[in-house]
């Protein structure tokens, strides 16, 4: 092939099949049939609104059939009547306009479709479909058939959590609106004109604003109250204390002066206090919704499994979480092993990388026992559960104490830090002038106590760091690095140790190199070997078959697969052997230890190896460089010691390697740094990495593609950028400088205020000018900062 | 001047009817999904272009809150 076309559907290299039809090319039949079925139903246009918007359609013989269980069912469906049901499905595969497209237009694909709606922020889609010429399995087949497979796995099953709470949003509206009504009633007393009907009018004005303040303070600034309260009760001076002690007597203050007519009151600059802060609130509150953090085991494992009852053979589905001990259960390929069980089959090849990190495949055999989480390859197994799933080895590992959601890590922030000696700080100014006043003018001295305790409400301070880090987080997911929350961010900041898992983390996991040592293979060899390998199914066969590059078609005349062992070919009276060292009786002088190769004999000669090795990610010598002029570094392997050697020429000296580390090994050598008082942040990718990850001050979860699944994790890392760590990591230390100026900001107000308000000269218009001011002020700053310090990230 | 109490009763009544349609929007989900719609209402051409004439062109319209088509 000279020039290789990329799939009109998908957009893969047609390689090495290219599908040419209606003058278009595909690199597999699913695609084909998707474009076919598009083209036949008018829909064609789902190509028009973007390039290659396709997914090729998965096979999925039987897969869904748990579907058709109505216990299972009941529990997916959103709302049923007797004609209709509603179902909403999580479909990673949405990316853009033509996938809104197709999926709104499901009804000219299936009549019984009567509506269908995507949001596409979440990836979901929300289906009502007629009963009665349709199901729910069916349109997950139809879903499936065109490319877009939804993901229905354990986590679908639980109760679904009241969607995201509105309170704040509603908060921030009674705020706003109380803000905005106060501000313009207030207008007139700014000027303190003594106009005769203005002070005519004045009471009512007054209360006015005051009926407009009260819900502000008891419904949307109640949290406030709540937290400081809970603070107070666990002996913290958190940041909330001074801002709700700053609201009560704002509040107190105002009723007091419109009541004996002293006065105003500060109903402007109490409205906006908690207009402002409630904002600060909601910046940070805003996540990726599509993006799941708190992923564990259930979010892998599949719903339902297919039971086989020996007396007649007959199979059924039935949910994983019924599954008991002695049951015989099928299981096909890209399947999970939902429990610990024995294998019955001959033979099984399972890969276990979810779990150890190890990705090469491992032969069990009759009689062995297999854990759960390992994925059957190839021909589909009967195995004997032992377990239950909550017993199971890998389910086990949950319930550890930081699985418990009431784990609270130990992490204060610089804003808890602060908030304690501030709080001191305000109150004993606050005293000092008060008796001050007592004995120099009795008159005034009520009057500046609560001045200075309005005027020195911490709202510039409580927005610094929700600004600041809620700007970054965004900023950080448009570079591929997406973080739980602004907490995480802080910590990241702060981290003085970085601990890698190796495969799927610093090694890419699905490439491999392949080299070839050995006598030169004559172009003949070649397309024999080729034509060989692509006989065979095993995982390294397929790798070869696609490696070996030759445009000589040859065919063998005889061809035996020794599972586990090798291949053994003829062709025109040559023999070769394909496989293993032993396979083709090679000498140990070939062999190194933990080296996965495939040896090659012709007739009595051996003539030399393929070797895989783990390629690595690009980029991955100059982080560890990098990060280790400032950081202690380690690797943490499941896998075996084969490549000790090279990862130790690869990095810098000072790495740390650990290899055979088990998923809960990986999690005490954490904790173990953890109390000698480092900050560690681990990098990890698979299930195996869970424990570790969460015991981690921050875990990040290396992902290739976003939303595919990856463990419960503080941030999920795009694979891509992962060369990028190190820009990451300056750009969150330089956020912690630009909230710390932010701070020393908001303290030069802070003080102009004290000073107006220990000197007793606080009028109502000044907190409403310098209030709004100081928080708006860092707003723009901490937004422009941040804005600045990311320049310079690397784009996706 | 008693018209101050007028002007005051309009002008709290007028931010009070904002205030109530801010609060529905939220109530009616308008804020949980701010991308989908943008998107969706470039499609109603599209429809009417490979629509081919009878059969499905009914079924577009079950849309809720389908607005007036110009044609």
């Amino acid at each position: 092939m000279s020039k290789i076309n990329s799939c009109y559907h998908c957009g893969d290299d047609c390689k090495p099949t290219d599908i040419a039809y209606d003058e278009k090319h595909f690199c597999c039949n699913g695609c084909k049939t998707v474009y076919e079925i598009f083209s036949e139903n008018d829909l064609s246009c789902y190509y028009d609104l973007s390039q290659n918007p396709g997914a090729t359609p998965e096979d999925i013989k039987g897969k869904f059939d748990f579907l058709n269980q109505e216990e299972i069912k009941l529990k997916l469906i959103d709302f049923a009547d007797a004609s209709t049901e509603v179902v909403s499905l999580y479909i990673p595969h949405i990316h853009c306009s033509s996938c809104i497209w197709i999926l709104e237009n499901l009804h000219k694909l299936q009549p019984a479709v009567k509506h269908s709606q995507v949001n596409f922020p979440k990836k979901t889609i929300t289906i009502t479909y007629n009963i009665e010429s349709t199901s729910l399995k069916h349109i997950v087949e139809l879903l499936t058939s065109i490319g877009y497979e939804p993901y229905i796995s354990l986590e679908n099953l639980e109760k679904k959590t009241g969607t995201n709470n509105n309170s704040l949003i509603y908060k921030i509206g009674v705020a706003g609106f109380a803000f905005g009504n106060v501000m313009f009633l207030s207008f007139p007393e700014y000027f303190e004109v003594n106009e005769f009907w203005l002070d005519q009018y004045k009471p009512i004005f007054r209360w006015l604003m005051f009926s407009f303040s009260v819900p502000v303070v008891f419904y949307a600034g109640q949290d406030y109250f709540i937290s400081a309260y809970k603070g107070l009760k666990s002996k913290m001076l958190n940041i909330d204390v001074p801002i709700a002690l700053g609201i009560s007597v704002l509040f107190i203050r105002s009723v007091v002066d419109i009541s004996f007519n002293l006065g105003t009151g500060f109903f402007d600059s109490l409205t906006g206090l908690v207009f402002f802060l409630l904002l600060g609130k909601f910046v940070q509150q805003k996540t990726y919704n599509y993006l799941s953090f708190e992923r564990d085991y259930k979010s892998y494992f599949p719903i339902a499994i297919t039971k086989i009852d020996p007396q007649n053979n007959s199979e059924e589905n039935i949910e994983v979480f019924k599954i008991k001990k002695e049951d015989r259960l099928l299981i096909r390929n890209q399947e999970l092993i939902p429990v610990d069980a024995i294998l019955m089959t001959d033979e099984a090849n399972i890969d276990y990388s979810f779990v150890t990190g190890e990705a090469k495949l491992v032969k069990k055999k009759s009689g062995d026992k297999l854990f759960a989480g390992g994925k059957i390859v190839g021909n589909a197994i009967e195995v004997i559960a032992e377990k239950s799933v909550e017993q199971s080895y890998l389910t086990q590992l949950w319930s550890n104490d930081v699985f418990k959601s009431d784990y609270q890590p130990k992490f204060k922030s610089l804003i808890d830090k602060i908030s304690k000696k501030f709080t001191v700080a305000v109150l004993s100014i606050a005293s000092i002038s008060l008796i001050f006043w007592l004995f120099y003018q009795p008159a005034l001295a009520l009057n500046v106590f609560t001045a200075v305790l309005i005027i020195a409400c911490p709202c510039a301070i409580a927005l610094a760091t929700p600004f600041t880090m809620g700007n970054l987080l965004r900023i950080f997911g448009q570079h591929g690095f997406y973080l739980k929350h602004i907490n995480s961010l802080e910590q990241f900041a702060e981290i003085d140790t970085f601990v890698f898992d190796k495969t799927g983390t610093i090694s890419s996991s699905k490439m491999s190199k392949i080299a070839y040592h050995g006598l030169k293979l004559s172009a003949e060899d070649t397309a024999i070997l080729k034509d060989s390998f692509r006989n065979s199914n095993h995982p390294l066969s397929r790798e070869l078959y696609s490696f070996l590059d030759t445009l000589d078609l040859k065919t063998v005349d005889d061809f035996e697969e020794i599972l586990g062992e090798g291949i053994h070919t003829t062709f025109n009276s040559h023999n070769y052997k394909l496989g293993s060292h032993s396979f083709v009786e090679a000498n140990s002088t070939h062999q190194k230890l933990n080296e996965t190769a495939v040896y090659v004999k012709k007739d009595q000669q051996v003539l030399g190896k393929f070797v895989f090795e783990t390629s690595y990610r690009e980029g991955l010598q100059d982080l560890f460089k990098t990060l280790e002029q400032t950081y202690k570094l380690v690797v943490l392997s499941g896998d075996n010691t084969g490549e000790k050697q090279y990862l130790s020429k690869l990095l810098p000296q000072s790495t740390q390697l650990k290899f055979n580390q088990k998923p809960d090994a990986k999690m005490r050598y954490i904790e173990a740094l953890q109390e000698e008082g480092k900050q560690v942040c681990m990098l990890g990718d698979g299930l195996n990495d869970a424990g570790a990850l969460k015991q981690a001050d921050v875990g990040i979860a290396i992902s290739e593609n976003v939303n595919v699944f990856s463990p419960a994790c503080d941030a999920i890392l795009s694979a891509k950028q992962f060369k990028n760590l190190a820009d990451f990591l300056k750009v969150s230390q330089k956020g912690m400088r630009v909230i710390k100026l932010s701070f020393l900001f908001s303290f030069i107000y802070n003080s102009i205020g004290l000073y107006f308000a220990v000197t007793g000269q606080l009028k109502p218009v000044i907190a409403a000018i310098l209030m709004p001011l100081s928080s708006i002020s860092i707003v723009v700053f901490t937004t422009l900062a941040t804005a600045y310090i990311s320049k310079k990230l690397p784009k996706m | 001047m008693n018209v101050i109490y007028g002007l005051l009763a309009i002008s709290i009544a007028i931010a009070i009817v904002f205030f109530i349609v801010f609060i529905v929007s939220v109530k009616k989900h308008q804020y949980e999904d701010t991308y989908t719609p943008s998107v969706r209402m470039l499609f109603d051409d599209e429809l009417v272009k490979t629509d081919k004439s009878g059969s499905s062109s009914s079924s577009e319209n079950q849309k809720p809150n389908h607005k007036h088509k110009q044609s």
